[in-house]
């Protein structure tokens, strides 16, 4: 790894205040993407600005209806968060599935979301749940977060603070995990709320999408006989020495089959 | 150069070191804690597994710089009064290792998965030590030890 300047902040002002004086700043929360992608010298930045410092980033809190989770959180608070395990258990399930064990003491719900791996859980179910993502300067809609591989609307130097995520009925992730990285092959998430059904999955292409002939389906009539018929289009999606894109296509359709069947036992 | 203060094994030490440098650079080139291991360098193979504040985390991923006055525990620290760990114990009489180049790494996670409450079954073991490798013993002694270790550890706990 090259060598860089490590920069501390105690507030978002100051990290935001930094970054603009710098001609080439990351910030960084767990490091466990960027860490390795600057050992491997894909990311090569002359400022760190490390956010680990900045209070109450990692706040989990239930305001009304809605769960917030602060960036920071790290993967092994959600999944151990009373707060989440009650409001969006399928979220905390979620997040005690990522990685291993001593990547979830340290990689960050905020830097899953910033990086935007086409592989990574988060965004599925910030995507299903229909989340809001709460940075310095506005609230993102997840319809308008996800842009594409490692690609989000975050502009320069924006941070984001937290994630919203509204109450729903029900929700399940499952995953057909990649049995060496353990990152998704595929990963579905199912959501209910009142009668709309959103289907968002992970893994499979190039971002993180919605499966919108799936949801109409399933909205209409939420069991497994209403998407009998329907399939997913492998073209958009990934191929390489792990599954092929109809082999992918067809994993999607098998989890959200289980996801329905899961949903409709409990 | 960065200046920062820690715990480690229960000595205070402090710590100058440049930016870039990594705890299990740290721990190994400046205080000679080699036990703790550099495998795969990537955080995948948790060969470099150490405790940070009682968690078990990657060592090769972690700025030092970044971990000002934490407590750091490695597997040199984990003996008490010369008296082997419960889990150093297990993996001993298990036969847990073939090469040992894995083990340091195992026996961390391992007791953080025991204290944490993560180890009630063989299949729960297999899953919580889903961040280490071992390329040699096909993992079942190492699931045996982690099995008489945990009850080693509850029994000396209560």
């Amino acid at each position: 790894m090259y060598q860089f300047k490590l920069h501390n902040v105690n507030d978002v002002a100051s990290a935001i205040d930094v970054f603009e004086r710098s001609d080439d700043a990351v910030y960084i929360a767990g490091g466990h993407t960027l860490i390795p992608a600057m050992k491997q010298r894909l990311s090569a930045p002359e400022d760190l600005i490390d956010l680990s410092g900045i209070p109450e980033l990692d706040l989990i809190q239930v305001d009304g209806e809605v769960l917030q989770i602060g960036a920071m959180a790290t993967h092994a608070m959600v999944a151990a968060s009373s707060h989440v395990q009650s409001h969006s258990p399928a979220v905390a399930d979620l997040a005690g599935g990522i990685g291993d064990r001593q990547v979830r003491y340290k990689g960050t719900l905020g830097g899953s979301l910033a990086n935007n791996d086409p592989a990574a859980d988060y965004p599925a179910a910030v995507l299903a749940l229909g989340a809001s993502v709460v940075t310095d300067r506005r609230t993102l809609a997840a319809d308008d977060f996800f842009i594409a591989m490692f690609e989000t609307a975050l502009e320069e130097g924006e941070i984001i603070q937290a994630v919203r995520f509204p109450q729903v009925d029900q929700a399940v992730y499952l995953k057909f995990p990649n049995p060496a990285s353990r990152y998704a092959m595929v990963g579905v998430m199912l959501a209910r709320r009142d009668q709309e059904v959103r289907v968002a999955i992970t893994g499979a292409a190039a971002s993180v999408f919605r499966a919108s002939t799936f949801e109409a389906a399933l909205s209409e009539n939420f069991a497994v006989s209403s998407i009998e018929d329907l399939t997913l289009a492998p073209d958009t999606l990934n191929a390489d020495m792990h599954a092929s894109a109809e082999y992918r296509a067809h994993l999607c359709k098998v989890l959200i089959e289980r996801a329905i069947r899961a949903m409709s036992a409990g | 150069m960065e200046t920062i203060e820690l715990n480690i094994n229960g000595r205070k030490r402090t710590v100058h070191c440049l930016a870039n440098a990594t705890l299990v650079e740290v721990l190994r080139e400046q205080f000679q804690l080699t036990g703790t291991h550099v495998g795969c360098d990537t955080s995948q193979c948790g060969a470099c597994t150490v405790h940070v504040n009682g968690d078990a985390v990657k060592a090769c991923t972690l700025l030092a710089a970044r971990l000002n006055d934490a407590t750091i525990t490695t597997i040199e620290g984990l003996a008490q009064n010369e008296a082997s760990h419960p889990m150093q114990k297990a993996f001993n009489e298990c036969h847990g290792l073939q090469c040992g180049f894995c083990t340091p790494g195992m026996i961390m996670s391992a007791v953080d998965l025991v204290s944490k409450g993560g180890a009630d079954s063989p299949a729960a073991i297999r899953e919580g030590l889903s961040g280490n490798i071992c390329r040699c013993t096909g993992y079942q002694n190492i699931v045996a030890a982690v099995v008489q270790g945990a009850a080693e550890m509850q029994e000396q706990s209560s």
